[in-house]
């Protein structure tokens, strides 16, 4: 029950969240809340294949890349007025776009996850960077996309009814993306195929004596996790406007995982806490000096050695005490 | 064929540079069972002490010492303080520490030496070049790096194939418990393992100051490439970790050296060196992918 209040107050105070600010008068945080509920949506789908499906990937910053520039291809296609090889017109439409990151994404997941799902333990972690770390390559040398240099996207993504250049509806936008994201994971992991998703991470013997192969399983988090993800790059190349091949560096997936395991791997609400403690502590400790890593860095080491588990597990430490 | 033998030199010398840091990742990895990320951190240390005691001493015989200790010291430093904390615990777990601890090595260089990368020269005694063959004229200082390279892993097979302790890391590698077991004072043998590891790192960051600038981050580009080398070795394994780094050195090196002239056979040049050098920074991790996927356990793997 008490579970529950906290929960839905959260909820009300991120709604509300555009009007608090306006009124504290400090409308920049829109775009800082916005920014962590993106990387909450990343986060969260990294978790279904790192925390409920026991893949360790160490290459979403392939998917999150390959959102981001779904968008930056569509609107330089859109804007040279030239179809992409020829046959996909290139566009600005919100709906079409977002959907375009997220098949790119799962399309991209499903080929590097059934090649690297042969694999396990460290192998898969450093097959996943390998096949991240060749997108990477590949984008820095697609010099049409401008390479090294990023891509500029004049225009946000356009729905009738929504104005993408207020940054609080943009806020909505990626919330409302958020939780209904957060209720589909939700609904995924207690169904009977995410059972065998955590089974399989547990016991991989006891599920294959049960007569179920684990690796379609496997197979399908792996994509839903990429869809996930990529959708997250394409709201985050609307909210900057801008995509690089910085969205798919490796740091970026070593940043993802940081913000799951701090948060709590394998829990739905865990990866929401750690992107949200990770961005606001690099907004914070930014302001207070220039050397923020410093800190951020011993942090991290500190919360792995004595809290075990994450924040979520240290939030429920303190429920019980 | 000069220019090829010339390249083929070129990748020995990454080769071993790559080897001086896998295997101590390797044995780090297999024996005491850490994903460490922050080896690249050692790498830098050593690389940055190195650079600054020869830039204020001016003396290439004190920045040797100077790198090692360095790297040395700021490896059982690691150790001591965090690392002993999670042997045994989740691979995630440790990912997280040492990506925390990358944070802080970076930072603190910053702190100490700014973000400028330091320029190192030459030792006087390795400048020039020297003609290995008639017209294959090839830089001492390299050369000098291959050799280096050889030697440690000439050391190192001694020291793992016949003497006491290299019985004992074999042991570590494959039957880490049953050492346990049988009363070995293993984090005695940890520690040992560890300093190891770092001071190679340093030994190759040193060695690597004068070819490439010392700066922030060089320690995270080279450690993606170690980790594919010990991957494709197969983790655990020394000898994997000499053929991996070896196969990688010469790959990235012929790719990046013989692409641009492959592809500008049907492309436009611009367009075609661009192409080239992805393509030849992917060939690396494309090998990689290959090799896992014929071998998942890697060329030689040490838990057979």
């Amino acid at each position: 029950m008490r579970e529950r209040l906290v929960a839905l107050a959260a909820l009300l105070a991120a709604l509300a969240l555009p009007w608090i600010a306006e009124a504290a008068g400090s409308p920049a945080s829109i775009g800082l809340a916005t920014r962590m509920a993106i990387y909450a949506l990343a986060a969260a789908s990294l978790n279904l294949a790192l925390g409920f499906g026991g893949m360790v990937s160490f290459g979403h910053a392939a998917f999150y890349g390959i959102g981001g520039y779904a968008v930056g291809i569509l609107y330089a296609h859109w804007s040279w007025q030239e179809p992409l090889l020829g046959l996909i017109p290139g566009s600005v439409s919100l709906a079409a776009t977002l959907l375009a990151a997220m098949a790119a994404g799962g399309v991209a997941a499903a080929a590097i996850g059934a090649l690297s799902l042969r694999t396990g333990g460290v192998s898969f972690i450093m097959i996943t960077l390998a096949f991240a770390q060749m997108v990477f390559f590949l984008f820095v040398s697609l010099k049409a996309y401008g390479g090294d240099d990023g891509l500029s996207i004049r225009r946000r993504g356009e729905l009738p009814g929504l104005d993408l250049r207020d940054p609080a509806q943009l806020y909505w936008l990626c919330l409302g993306l958020l939780l209904a994201w957060l209720l589909l994971l939700r609904r995924v992991t207690r169904a009977r195929f995410g059972q065998v998703l955590s089974a399989a991470r547990q016991n991989e013997r006891r599920v294959v004596a049960l007569g179920i192969s684990p690796y379609p399983y496997r197979l399908v988090a792996f994509i839903l996790s990429g869809m996930g993800t990529a959708l997250a790059g394409a709201l985050m190349a609307n909210a900057t406007r801008f995509v690089s091949t910085d969205m798919l560096h490796w740091t970026k997936s070593g940043e993802l995982m940081v913000m799951v395991i701090l948060g709590g791997a394998g829990t739905l609400m865990g990866p929401v806490l750690g992107a949200v403690a990770l961005v606001g502590l690099e907004y914070g400790l930014a302001g207070l000096t220039e050397h923020w890593q410093f800190i951020l860095g011993p942090l991290l080491v500190l919360v792995v050695i004595f809290a075990r588990g994450g924040l979520m597990a240290a939030l429920r430490r303190l429920r019980l005490a | 064929m000069a220019l090829f033998l010339e390249q083929v030199l070129n990748g020995l010398q990454l080769g071993v540079t790559l080897f001086l840091l896998a295997a101590g990742l390797t044995l780090v990895f297999g024996i005491m069972g850490i994903i460490n990320l922050a080896h690249g951190s050692l790498y830098m240390t050593g690389a940055f002490a190195a650079a600054w005691v020869a830039a204020e001493t001016g003396s290439a015989l004190l920045a040797l010492p100077a790198g090692l200790a360095a790297a040395g010291l700021a490896g059982m430093a690691m150790e001591a303080l965090v690392l002993r904390r999670l042997y045994g615990r989740d691979h995630l777990d440790q990912v997280l520490a040492t990506f925390g601890l990358i944070l802080f090595f970076n930072q603190g260089m910053v702190l100490l030496f700014g973000r400028q990368p330091l320029l190192v020269e030459i030792p006087p005694a390795l400048r020039g070049t020297v003609e290995l063959l008639p017209g294959l004229p090839y830089p001492v200082y390299r050369l000098a790096i291959i050799l280096v390279g050889l030697a440690v892993a000439l050391g190192l097979y001694v020291l793992i194939r016949h003497t006491r302790t290299g019985m004992l890391v074999r042991a570590g590698a494959t039957h880490r418990e049953m050492v346990r077991a049988l009363g070995v004072d293993v984090r005695l043998l940890y520690t040992l393992v560890f300093g190891l590891g770092a001071l190679l790192a340093g030994l190759a960051g040193l060695m690597a100051g004068p070819l490439f600038s010392v700066q922030i981050g060089m320690g995270e580009q080279i450690l993606i490439l170690t980790f594919v080398v010990t991957v494709i070795g197969g983790v655990g394994s020394v000898r994997g970790a000499l053929a991996g780094a070896l196969l990688v050195g010469l790959a990235d090196t012929l790719a990046r050296a013989y692409l641009p002239a492959l592809l500008r056979g049907w492309m436009q040049g611009p367009d075609a060196d661009a192409l080239a050098a992805g393509l030849a920074a992917m060939s690396v991790y494309a090998l990689m992918a290959v090799i896992l996927l014929w071998r998942p356990r890697g060329l030689f793997p040490a838990h057979a």
